[in-house]
């Protein structure tokens, strides 16, 4: 499948873009973005197909960045272009920005009660239990090859154990893990 | 004199200077650089406590929004709404940048053989930065038993109920955590 048939649909305005992902942001408590987004421009609007968006989530997944924000642009790009993906981030990101700091300045005032102090870690710590899950989610894939089980222990031990920075030990293993898993015999498929 | 007339760009410019780079390694999202964010707000620059960088993990969490928020706060504990504005552009800009390239070029090219290589190899280096950086929350949180407990039951609880509401789980963290603290011992 070819992405040309972007001429025969009317083009959906960049204030829908807009109010969709601004919506999504308001109301994007806890994480699960990507369900909503799904949601929202697939199943509700039919902006797009499933294999287009499941690619999409996908490379949101691959590339660095927050998830939803990758998707966010890819879904914008889709759209309406660069303008697409820029009102998108941008409807995505300002609820939360602002949302945040007034969550942060309301804690400033009540961090007095002790007992809010042992909620916090108890939100942090059930929020770890979440990105748990999630590498939970990724080795169970993982483990099935050996390269990239020896990838994703190496990328844990150098940057949870040892403490390395994580910039140069991303640079080093990219490479190698991308090779180890790299189609080098093309003349079998 | 002249310290004074640079001392409002200059935290501005650190924070530039920390977030954008962890921008394009954040492979797997915020919880991939959680580990060296702490390290370079805490450790490097002195932004914030180890105590504070907790309750802004916590607050990200709650407030809506990607996880990548807490670098917003950090933005704001450092340069107040100037600072939150540019620690947000700065996570979120470079890797939105380079998403919006790849689009272009993926939807061009799906299917190869590549593209899956790609994606393979990538794949399990996010799930380790994602362990990494639970490991990095629980030593700064000086976790104990409770804390490694209920992450690993969160976690446990989520592999069973995938549609669990994640709001719903850390309000429950938040009670059992209260619950202890307020039994006396």
């Amino acid at each position: 499948m070819t992405a040309t048939t972007a001429d025969e649909k009317p083009p959906i305005s960049l204030r829908e873009i807009f109010s969709v992902f601004f919506w999504i942001g308001v109301f994007s408590f806890g994480g699960g973005l990507t369900g909503w987004v799904y949601r929202e421009v697939v199943t509700k609007r039919g902006w797009m197909s499933d294999d287009e968006i499941l690619s999409g989530i996908a490379l949101a997944q691959v590339l660095p960045g927050a998830n939803v924000t990758n998707l966010t642009v890819f879904v914008g790009n889709r759209l309406r272009g660069y303008a697409g993906a820029a009102i998108a981030l941008t409807a995505l990101i300002s609820p939360p920005l602002v949302m945040c700091v007034l969550a942060l300045w309301a804690y400033g005032f009540i961090q007095q009660i002790s007992l809010l102090h042992a909620a916090v870690d108890g939100v942090a710590a059930a929020a770890v239990g979440l990105n748990i899950r999630l590498g939970i989610v990724g080795a169970v894939r993982v483990v099935r090859r050996v390269g990239p089980t020896i990838t994703m222990l190496a990328t844990f031990i150098a940057v949870g154990v040892l403490n390395w920075p994580l910039v140069p030990v991303v640079l080093v293993i990219a490479p190698l893990s991308i090779a180890s898993v790299w189609p080098w015999k093309r003349n079998n498929g | 004199m002249d310290d004074h007339s640079n001392s409002s760009f200059a935290p501005l410019m650190a924070l530039i200077a920390v977030l954008a780079p962890f921008s394009l390694v954040a492979i797997g999202g915020g919880p991939a650089i959680f580990a060296p964010l702490q390290h370079q707000a805490v450790e490097v620059h002195r932004w914030l406590t180890a105590r504070e960088f907790i309750e802004l993990f916590a607050v990200a969490r709650v407030a809506p929004g990607p996880g990548s928020m807490l670098a917003t706060l950090i933005g704001w504990k450092v340069a107040a709404w100037p600072g939150a504005v540019v620690a947000t552009l700065a996570i979120f800009l470079p890797s939105s940048i380079l998403c919006i390239g790849v689009s272009r070029v993926w939807s061009r090219y799906r299917g190869r053989a590549w593209h899956q290589a790609l994606e393979d190899g990538l794949a399990p280096i996010g799930t380790g930065l994602m362990f990494a950086g639970a490991v990095a929350i629980f030593k700064l949180a000086n976790a104990g038993p409770l804390g490694w407990g209920l992450g690993i039951a969160v976690a446990g609880l989520l592999t069973l109920w995938p549609k669990l509401h994640p709001f719903l789980v850390l309000g429950l963290g938040a009670v059992v955590f209260v619950a202890v603290a307020a039994v006396p011992h």
